[in-house]
């Protein structure tokens, strides 16, 4: 049986309200008050596409162990590099195996689900025992447009496999058409976009029905025996007008996130989906479509198994998790809309030198520390002599993964001089459970109500980016548990 | 078997320029300031020196490297000369070359200058090296300043000894105050303005929680020491020599950093090498026997930590002694930041730890001015580079011949 063995989703910590937006810029665009309603979600300064894959995809996997994953594929439609793989920064942050495939699927808003159907039908031949298919997106938007309230920031994973299967693959129905409802042209930051009336009437309002009614055949399933259909369309009443179209109850299809997320890009069905499992009983079917030239549908069986997963974070979790942004400059500044000063401070060197980074790649990427054999002391990072003054062994570290290890906070403090996006930078040193300790930098937190003792987690993170060369520089931070 | 440096080296002309945001000068302008003093001092000519030694930690952005700039700006006559640098331990290593130079017998007389033209960069605080900090260090260090580094201590001190923030800043302050005032007595002091302990708390935030008092002043200047044997002082007529007594260096090796039994509340380093410093000096109870200190208080809970790491206060006991004016300069115990200390005198850091010998060279003497301290006999100077977490320490004692 192939299917979905895991699920795991992420949501940044951070939600604009909608109207901190309409305040601002409401004198200039009126109209934006029509979908100023609840809140969006938003990546943190050093958030982007790449880290809440990670974050999602350590969710899905939690608990599962990881070297049956033979396959990583990550879809969105902002990866950080256009040359220089995304999925195998976020199997290197995953510490997967390196005899594995991995694969980007980008350029249009279907290729979350586009990589959901690869990663399901590679898995049919049998060659491979897991595919990790990651989706996530975060899309920049012009300041006081329609998009910047409907778009959110966000992540979904899904762990693919032949055991342990909590919802069975039925089959895939897709369509590809090339109907540009919008564009970014390759060195673009920012969406074009046709009328909003034409995509809604000739693009979501057809083209989704018509693929999820072309599975529904294709399959021989009647909606009503459907328990829950998801799909994107961030026109909320137009969202609400698809199921009518395919003759599904307001019951079988969850809204459309705007009030909690927005609309997250790529990742959206499979952020929907990953929602939808987190309540899903067995023998629910479950539809998720796509939109983006063309649409995929997919219908997928949950099973006993369902009841035998560990809880995990999920969609809802994340969720829950939040911090409301009141402040609309913040979220401008955060996503570069507005030229803030940065002080001569900040023009230091920022060059990565990459034979370095490829020589330490487990210890930056994959936060693995050594485990001394001799005597048994963990250290971070791993070194040719052991740290334990008794012991000082040469070359006796074995890897040891620090990344889901809880610690605790030794020192800490916020630094009004450090270069930041969002003063103060907080940071100190962290004891890990079982040994071994660093400083870190931390993120989502606030210097008010930090103290020693603090029980943290960690997070893969944007450390740096080098905006001369395009470069982003990944590290992990410390964030509260 | 090794007899450590006491008594074997003389101190016999020392310089400091003011420190200060020196606009007028650049780092070639600050070493002929403080060598020309030296020089006059020592009452040498500049050929009957032998071999130099010179300090700076910053390099990149005055004086590039090697220890060329010094023969050049100098006009040295083609003798042996050295760059050391050790964070801000710097000038406390030249001292020591030209020191164990001598000792060693190898030259008679040797120059020690230090020098750090920090304000050419533009912007307040020390420079940010970003990715030439270290390839590997770039993509894992926090992005953490001086300040920040070491306002963690403040955290953990105050969480270790159950001190609120508020009243641990209430001790910081009278740390800073004390210096200020100090300072207010040194012409060459680069802060010399009095300050009170409500001002230091409630001054603006630099790092959590340490304010814009809790730090010391980034400036420019240059110190330079001229040094010989006992044996040569004396026969170029010097009496009342100052002499070294100790000199000693120690590094962290990871394990604060790494392993699971640092607490983030001492220096490990200081700790270590004030022990040894002491027994090369021979001194048993440094709290009694020391007249005089010149700490690193690059931040004032750095001096107040290094009172515990030095021994002068047992383990948590700094506050107290700090709160009792032990540390002032009328105040009957140990006076420390005697001339103002990094925090009013100035940090230039390359020139640092020869300044603080100039102080207790100066006291020596009796040529300390409204300073004075009466009848001093040994003082010790300290300097910590780097981090809390990660350091160098170096420790000098010098004092009156004999004692």
């Amino acid at each position: 049986m192939v299917g979905i063995v895991s699920y795991g989703g992420y949501i940044p910590k951070r939600r604009l309200n909608r109207m901190s937006v309409i305040q601002e810029m409401g004198w200039y665009i009126p109209a934006l008050m029509m979908v100023a309603n609840g809140e969006r979600s938003m990546c943190n300064w050093d958030e982007d596409s790449l880290t809440m894959a990670v974050a999602s995809s350590r969710d899905c996997i939690s608990g599962l162990g990881k070297s049956s994953i033979d396959g990583l594929f990550f879809a969105t439609t902002t990866p950080p590099f256009s040359d220089r793989q995304n999925a195998g920064i976020i199997a290197a942050a995953l510490n997967l195996r390196e005899d594995i495939m991995t694969a980007d699927f980008t350029s249009s808003l279907k290729a979350g689900t586009a990589a959901l159907v690869a990663g399901l039908e590679s898995l049919k031949g049998g060659d491979k025992k897991q595919v990790l298919v990651a989706a996530s997106d975060h899309r920049k938007t012009r300041s006081a447009s329609f998009y910047e309230l409907w778009f959110g920031d966000g992540s979904a994973s899904l762990l693919l496999g032949t055991d342990n299967v909590i919802a069975e693959y039925k089959g895939s129905y897709s369509i590809s058409l090339d109907f540009v409802d919008h564009y970014r042209g390759g060195s673009k930051d920012f969406d074009y976009t046709w009328e909003e009336r034409w995509i809604r009437d000739e693009g979501y309002a057809k083209i989704i029905p018509q693929a999820i009614n072309g599975l529904l055949k294709k399959y021989g399933v009647s909606i009503k025996d459907v328990a829950t259909v998801v799909y994107p369309c961030f026109i909320s009443r137009e969202h609400k007008g698809i199921a009518k179209k395919i003759g599904a109850s307001k019951e079988q299809v969850p809204d459309n996130m705007h009030e909690e997320t927005g609309e997250t890009g790529a990742a959206h069905p499979l952020v929907m989906l990953a929602s939808a499992l987190q309540t899903a009983k067995p023998g629910d079917k479950i539809i998720v479509a796509s939109f983006g030239q063309g649409s995929d549908a997919l219908l997928f069986e949950v099973t006993e198994n369902i009841t035998k997963l560990a809880p995990r974070n999920g969609i809802k979790g994340s969720l829950a998790t939040r911090k409301e942004e009141p402040s609309y400059a913040k979220f401008m500044k955060f996503n570069e809309l507005i030229n803030a000063e940065t002080g001569i401070r900040a023009e230091a060197a920022t060059q990565t030198a990459l034979t370095t980074l490829w020589r330490n790649r487990k210890m930056i990427l994959g936060f693995v520390g050594g485990k001394c054999k001799k005597c048994g002391t963990v250290q971070y990072p791993k070194t040719n002599v052991c740290v334990n003054p008794k012991c000082n062994a040469f070359h006796t570290q074995e890897d040891y993964e620090f990344s889901d290890k809880e610690a605790k906070v030794m020192s800490f403090t916020g630094d009004y001089l450090a270069v930041a996006v969002e003063p103060p930078v907080i940071y100190g040193m962290v004891q890990f459970e079982g040994g071994g300790r660093t400083l870190l930098d931390f993120t989502d937190c606030d210097l008010e109500g930090m103290q020693v003792g603090q029980a943290m987690k960690l997070s893969f993170r944007k450390k740096y980016y080098d905006k001369e060369r395009g470069f982003t520089g990944y590290f992990w931070k410390a964030t509260l548990k | 078997m090794s007899t450590g440096i006491k008594d074997k080296v003389a101190i016999i002309g020392m310089g400091c320029t003011k420190f200060g945001e020196r606009w007028d000068a650049g780092a070639e302008d600050l070493m002929v300031e403080a060598f020309e003093e030296a020089i006059a001092d020592a009452g040498i000519e500049k050929n009957q020196i032998q071999a130099a030694w010179l300090s700076d930690c910053f390099e990149e952005i005055h004086i590039g490297k090697s220890a060329l700039p010094l023969s050049l700006t100098l006009r040295l006559p083609n003798i042996p000369a050295t760059r050391v640098e050790n964070f801000c331990a710097s000038g406390t290593e030249a001292f020591r070359g030209a020191v164990y130079a001598v000792a060693s017998g190898a030259y008679d007389i040797a120059l020690a200058l230090g020098v750090e033209k920090l304000k050419d960069i533009g912007y307040g605080g020390l420079p940010n090296s970003g990715s030439n900090s270290g390839s590997l260090n770039w993509l894992w260090m926090p992005n953490l300043t001086a300040p920040g580094a070491f306002a963690q201590l403040a955290t953990a001190y105050a969480a270790k000894y159950k001190y609120s923030i508020d009243d641990l800043k209430r001790v910081l302050a009278h740390v800073s105050v004390k210096s200020h005032a100090n300072g207010a007595l040194n012409p060459k002091a680069h802060l010399r303005a009095p300050i009170t302990e409500d001002q230091a708390i409630s001054s603006p935030m630099v790092a959590h929680p340490l304010g814009l008092y809790d730090c010391c002043g980034v400036s420019d200047g240059a110190a330079a020491a001229i040094v010989t044997t006992p044996e040569i002082a004396k026969k170029l007529g010097k009496k009342d020599l100052v002499t070294v007594k100790a000199l000693q260096l120690a590094l962290s090796n990871g394990e604060e950093v790494q392993f699971n039994e640092w607490d983030s509340t001492y220096f490990v380093s200081t700790s270590k090498a004030s022990v040894v410093a002491y027994k090369e000096a021979g001194i048993k109870d440094p709290r009694k026997e020391l007249s005089m200190m010149e700490l690193h208080d690059c931040f004032s809970i750095t001096e107040l930590i290094t009172y515990e790491d030095l021994g002068i206060s047992p383990r948590g006991g700094a506050p107290k002694d700090v709160l009792d004016g032990f540390f002032d300069l009328r105040g009957g115990g140990v006076p420390a930041q005697v001339d103002g200390g990094l925090k009013c005198f100035g940090h230039p850091i390359g020139a640092s730890g020869l300044r603080m010998l100039y102080e207790m060279y100066l006291q020596l003497h009796g040529r300390a001015d409204q300073r004075q301290l009466k009848d001093p006999k040994l003082g010790l100077t300290h300097n910590l580079g780097g981090f809390p977490f990660m350091n160098v320490v170096s420790i000098a004692i010098v004092g009156k011949e004999g004692v």
